[in-house]
């Protein structure tokens, strides 16, 4: 299962920086989402996963083999939240990179190639 | 003991001032009265946390009365201190100079709030003692960041705001993917406990891979070289305001971050984490300061500069010595002053003139006598020339580099202060002496209207000034705090006692 686990995350990131190198702002939107998954999974996976157990226990049962590790469940609850609210950002920020993109210059694009004049020497 | 809390109290007086700014969000006035009262205390708590440890050594709070290595524990040693009180300089100093620089428009979109939501999270970063709470610190600035930067919505803060969400985004995965690596191998997240289990860890091979995660993401953090375009693409779009705050605080918690986690827990194979740290700053300082001499943008000369000095800061972690952190400790104070007050000026000559572009400045030195005065302390002091504060951080990294005998680097340093210097006379040559552009007539006085900008920037001035004539003051300062760094004791007995 570990290996499967591999293989999944291996496949988010690539296709994530894909998307990435990409002109256009909603492929860069996707791979950023994508990128936020993977490390999501990474965090959760990393420490090893077990099966079938609860990751809280009754103060009197001393099995602690049959527990999983709550931390990194916790870890990644805290790092999804943070994850989407960084990520709805982005779709806002972009939308409204779009419109001032469409308006300035009176077609539609979302090419990410219209955004360097920031990066011009004057 | 009993006064541990003060550290809490300083976070407090930022949340609080925050959540009472958004509060009263449609009243622009109060605002800014919670702000200055905000800013004020915070600046007094940051003063006596400073005389706290300075008297009482490091401060711990756990939180929620949760034992050490279980719960978050909230640390203030030397080094955090002396940073929550510069956070404190530059938040009061903003404060004064975006009353008469922010549009209005900005401060009713919630610009007062954001401003203490980032102070929230960059001194949080300061004082937290666990890892994965200093990504949520991390976050919580970044996201206000994120919104500061884009906030007023012009095309080019939009622009920037694209490029540097992405690439900060990139390096929080980073650093989340480091912490998960630290987890795995040690099963603690705690600074102080880490640093003792990584210090008897077996698996030496497996820890530095991790470290290089956390150099990636603070490298993000801190625009080192090769991962510093987020910041000459966007530190130059928002208000100058804005951009100071930036320029002179968030680069530097990436370094604050960098040279905590590679002196207190990534000490275990220092002959390749500190020889990559050192090849590291001996190219961003080169690359930055090429990418200022290019510039033509009173604030892109700026932001390059950022950039090359991190790279003397990166220096003195990576010679790493007792000698090289103190005068990497006294270096990033110095330059989080000189930086932000440099942005100040380039706001006030943007005042003068209407532009930022060097071709179309001119006259500065005629018409403002002050505003170059202050220009020269700033600008020398970056460049370091004696007597000013910058000579003096620069002389402690190179002696540290001489005496354990990195030649190449201390070459690299002198090289790159010349050619700041350079850069630098380029400002004063365009913008201060030479012909005003304008013709005569259209000369009015325009910053007579704003002309209570001047008060943050003198009021910046005068501490470099106190640096530079009394820099053994500073050093003491220093050097207490690179001793507690170095001897991971004292920080680990405060923490787990």
């Amino acid at each position: 299962m570990n290996l499967v686990i591999s293989i999944i995350i291996g496949i988010l990131f690539g296709s994530s920086i894909f998307l990435m190198l990409h002109r256009s702002f909603f492929k860069l939107i996707v791979g950023i989402f994508l990128f936020g998954y993977g490390t999501i999974f990474f965090l959760f996976s990393v420490s090893g996963l077990t099966k079938n157990a609860p990751p809280i226990i009754d103060k009197d049962a001393a099995n602690l083999t049959q527990m999983a590790d709550p931390l990194p469940q916790a870890l990644t609850l805290t790092a999804i939240v943070i994850a989407i609210g960084v990520q709805v950002f982005v779709i806002i920020l972009l939308k409204k990179v779009y419109e001032t993109v469409t308006n300035e210059k009176h077609v539609r694009t979302e090419d990410l190639d219209d955004l360097k004049t920031t990066d011009k020497i004057d | 003991m009993n006064e541990a809390p003060l550290l809490v109290f300083a976070l407090l007086s930022l949340l609080f001032s925050g959540i009472f700014c958004l509060l009263f969000r449609n009243n622009v006035r109060v605002q800014k009265a919670i702000a200055i009262t905000g800013t004020t205390l915070f600046l007094m708590l940051a003063i006596l946390l400073l005389l706290q440890v300075y008297h009482h050594g490091i401060q711990v709070v756990q939180v929620g009365d949760w034992p050490a290595p279980f719960g978050i524990s909230l640390v203030a040693d030397m080094f955090s201190a002396l940073m929550i009180l510069i956070t404190a300089i530059i938040a009061f100093a903003i404060l004064w100079y975006s009353m008469q620089d922010v549009s209005g428009e900005r401060k009713a979109g919630g610009y007062f709030s954001l401003f203490f939501f980032m102070l929230f999270g960059v001194s949080g970063s300061f004082l937290t003692g666990d890892i994965f709470n200093l990504y949520v610190w991390f976050e919580v600035m970044l996201v206000a960041s994120f919104v500061l930067i884009a906030i007023g919505s012009s095309k080019a803060q939009l622009e920037g705001a694209v490029k540097y969400v992405v690439l900060n985004f990139i390096g929080s995965g980073f650093f989340l993917m480091g912490v998960g690596i630290v987890y795995k191998l040690t099963g603690a997240l705690n600074m102080a406990e880490l640093s003792i289990i990584i210090a008897n860890h077996d698996e030496t091979g497996l820890i530095t891979l991790s470290s290089v995660f956390f150099i990636m993401a603070f490298g993000i953090k801190a625009a080192v070289f090769p991962l510093f375009f987020w910041l000459p693409a966007s530190y130059h779009t928002p208000p100058i305001s804005i951009a100071g705050l930036m320029a002179g605080l968030l680069t530097k918690v990436g370094v604050y971050a960098l040279i905590r986690f590679f002196t207190l827990i990534f000490v275990q194979d220092v002959q390749f984490t500190h020889t990559l740290l050192l090849i590291i700053a001996g190219l961003t300082m080169l690359t930055g300061v090429f990418g200022a001499i290019a510039q033509n943008d009173f604030r892109k000369i700026l932001a390059f500069h950022i950039i090359s000095q991190i790279g003397y800061m990166v220096m003195g972690l990576a010679l790493y010595t007792s000698l090289a952190i103190a005068g990497a400790i006294f270096y990033v104070l110095h330059h989080i002053l000189v930086k932000t007050n440099l942005f100040l000026i380039s706001g006030i000559v943007k005042v003068t003139n209407r532009s930022f572009l060097l071709k179309q400045l001119g006259g500065v030195y005629s018409r403002y006598p002050l505003v170059t005065i202050l220009f020269i302390i700033s600008a020398f002091s970056l460049a370091g020339i004696p007597p000013l504060s910058g000579f003096w951080s620069k002389l402690f990294l190179v002696k540290a580099g001489l005496a354990i005998e990195q030649y190449l680097i201390v070459f690299i340093a002198l090289l790159v202060g010349l050619l700041t210097l350079f850069s630098m006379s380029k400002i004063w040559k365009h913008v201060f002496q030479s012909e005003d552009p304008k013709s005569s007539n259209e000369k009015e006085d325009l910053l007579n209207k704003r002309k209570y900008m001047l008060l943050p920037a003198i009021f910046l001035a005068t501490i470099t000034l106190f640096i530079s004539f009394f820099p053994q003051v500073l050093f003491e300062l220093s050097q207490i705090a690179a001793e507690q760094l170095l001897n991971a004791d004292t920080y680990i007995n405060a923490v787990l006692k």
